[in-house]
């Protein structure tokens, strides 16, 4: 297990820890996905790794005159079988994220994180003011109400 | 014909799917919809009350561990049933006004609505660890776009950290199945349970569990991974958040119990690795954070959702024990709660759908005018606190007797306290709706009658969930059935 025999499993977590960093630490949505797809193309990596085999060749008979070979040492396809799928899979996943950027870009202006997190934190906060507002006012009007000796059912 | 039930009830809905879009009609995607929906729920109906044993039906007619095998146990057939009834209910009926935020995009909603379904269907009747991730993603990417549909542009940002986190946990699981596949050297359930006997000393297998733990821990919404619930199901279409509520996190609470049971061992997974112990802390704190946020927020869709990670908390629990009983109540609790959150949440659709905003505040009042979606309110909120004559007391009552089978008295009582807090936030949406006045000055109710279509199958929902609290035993027995032959007597 020396590191030239191992270097692809090095390579697959050197590559998914990459695709995690720049998942969680850049701002911009874009980067984000980049990374997103770096950190699912370092699975395919360990998939495809774990499948070989020393010295295989691909799983094909080779014919001699007609007649197949009995014994082929061969790499185990299924590991790349899989990984097709999960290739599809990535795509589609980036696919859906980059719509959505793009509609997030339409909507806000914007494709960086903290930007729409503040405009989002805003909006919140506006409803907040307005729903404490119409409490206080219901309040007020409810008390005048009250005064006036008028009940609550004719508010309804 | 009976024989092919468990592929149907996935076929049905992945067929429609293209179907819907192709026909392009906006009116008839809604009842083929349904229909498919419907179908896929006879389905596993069919198959969960005719069943003796575990069916295992292999696809193409490859042999199992050679091809892909789908394999249905009581517990499965469960599960099933419940996924594609409760996606029936949430998009059978329902109004204009809680329709009206997919508006012109039916073809594509009720599109990726089936994908939905059937990916959840599939990730539950499948027997393949492959095929897990598969159904997991087409579930998964079909949510990020339902999510994306919400009304208010908050729903995209919602679903794009959906998406960011989903795909780290759908990629983890992967891992964990490729690390799994190269120990065992098969993606067969039954043929890795029998193999991993040789390699479960062995640091790989450790980090197999380790990766489908963690993967299927987000996507469960356990405590510290829950970050994405809360705005995706606030934000998303109501028909969607309906559905999620009930499903998502539910099958993926399937798919862990079926990773510790099927795969892994019980033995291995509780005595050799601890999972329990690892458990048990994060569904304490989910049970009390997941509670004590949902008595804080502003809206009735935000506070269900907070809820459903208190729950989640349950759910956890219930499998941290390691037992049977355990098993038994974490089933339960899984039907229970699906039934009762998708009846919530359809009723705050219809509340939504009347006064036009999701503020809690807007209800003042509301309890008189509305008096029958109220009292559903009210009905479902005590099945969540797990008051007696609902099915969720009866879940609950199992998780206690389970705990104290277990020897932890102190875990009883914490389960206690918990659902005290769930009784504070319960009652705050009734204090709103019965002992506020009015607001004076409120905008114009967007609608003056609820439509018929809003609260029926809320009703029904709420209904079902009364009524399996005092036929307590029709769940209770089957759900036993179904944990025994799961647990199979390993511990």
């Amino acid at each position: 297990m020396t590191l030239p025999n191992v270097w692809n499993y090095w390579a697959v977590v050197v590559l998914m820890m990459v695709g995690l960093y720049i998942v969680i630490a850049k701002p911009n949505y874009v980067k984000k996905l980049m990374g997103l797809s770096l950190f699912q193309v370092s699975v395919i990596m360990l998939y495809v790794s774990m499948g070989r085999v020393t010295g295989g060749t691909a799983p094909i008979y080779i014919l001699d005159d007609g007649a197949p070979r009995p014994f082929v040492l061969y790499t185990n396809p299924v590991p790349h079988v899989l990984m097709l799928t999960a290739i599809v899979v990535g795509i589609a996943t980036t696919a859906v994220g980059l719509a959505l950027v793009v509609r997030i870009r339409e909507a806000y202006g914007s494709s960086e994180e903290d930007v729409v997190a503040e405009l989002d934190r805003r909006e919140v906060e506006a409803a907040n003011a307005l729903a404490a507002q119409r409490a206080a006012e219901s309040d007020a009007s409810s008390a005048t109400a009250a005064h006036a000796g008028a009940s609550h059912e004719e508010h309804a | 014909m009976s024989e092919h039930l468990p592929i149907l009830m996935v076929l049905v809905p992945l067929l429609s799917a293209p179907l819907v879009v192709f026909i392009k009609h906006r009116k008839a995607s809604r009842v083929i919809a349904t229909l498919a929906c419907a179908l896929s729920a006879c389905a596993a109906w069919t198959l969960a009350l005719q069943m003796s044993s575990a069916v295992s039906y292999p696809l193409g007619g490859w042999r199992p561990a050679i091809g892909i095998e789908l394999r249905v146990d009581f517990a499965g057939a469960y599960v099933a049933a419940i996924v594609s009834t409760i996606a029936t209910f949430a998009i059978s009926l329902g109004t204009r006004g809680t329709r009206e935020d997919v508006v012109g995009r039916e073809m594509f909603f009720y599109a990726a609505f089936l994908m939905c379904v059937a990916g959840l269907m599939g990730m539950v009747v499948t027997g393949d660890a492959f095929n897990v991730f598969v159904f997991l993603e087409i579930s998964s990417l079909s949510t990020y776009t339902l999510v994306a549909m919400g009304k208010e542009r908050r729903a995209l940002t919602a679903a794009l950290n959906y998406l960011f986190l989903g795909t780290l946990g759908g990629t983890f699981v992967l891992i964990g199945i490729g690390l799994m596949y190269q120990m065992t050297g098969t993606l067969n359930a039954a043929a890795v349970s029998a193999r991993i006997r040789e390699v479960e000393h062995l640091r790989t297998t450790h980090v197999a569990f380790a990766f489908l733990a963690v993967g299927l821990g987000i996507k469960l919404a356990v405590f510290p991974l829950h970050q994405w619930l809360p705005g995706a199901y606030s934000q998303a279409p109501h028909a969607v958040s309906s559905f999620l509520a009930g499903t998502a996190t539910k099958v993926m609470y399937f798919q862990l119990i079926r990773v510790v049971v099927s795969f892994f061992g019980v033995a291995y997974v509780f005595d050799t690795l601890h999972f329990g112990d690892f458990l048990l802390p994060l569904s304490l704190v989910a049970m009390f954070a997941g509670s004590l946020s949902a008595i804080f927020q502003p809206s009735l869709r935000r506070l269900l959702a907070y809820s459903s990670i208190g729950q989640v908390g349950y759910l956890t629990l219930a499998l941290s024990l390691g037992t049977e009983a355990g098993l038994n109540a974490g089933l339960l609790h899984l039907g229970a709660h699906a039934v009762t959150k998708t009846a919530l949440f359809l009723i705050a659709a219809a509340f939504i759908a009347q006064v036009g905003d999701d503020r809690l505040d807007r209800l003042s009042g509301l309890g008189k005018r509305y008096p029958l979606l109220s009292l559903g309110f009210v009905l479902g909120g005590l099945s969540l606190i797990g008051v007696p004559g609902t099915v969720g007391f009866v879940s609950k009552w199992a998780l206690l007797e389970a705990v104290l089978a277990g020897g932890r008295p102190w875990l009883a009582f914490l389960i206690l306290a918990s659902s005290m807090l769930a009784v504070v936030y319960v009652f705050r949406v009734v204090e709103v709706l019965y002992f506020r006045a009015p607001l004076a000055n409120a905008p114009p109710l967007a609608r003056e009658r609820a439509d018929w279509g809003s609260w029926v199958p809320a009703g029904l929902l709420v209904l079902v969930s009364v009524g399996l609290g005092v036929w307590s035993e029709l769940p209770s027995e089957y759900v036993a059935t179904a944990a025994q032959s799961l647990f199979g007597g390993a511990r």
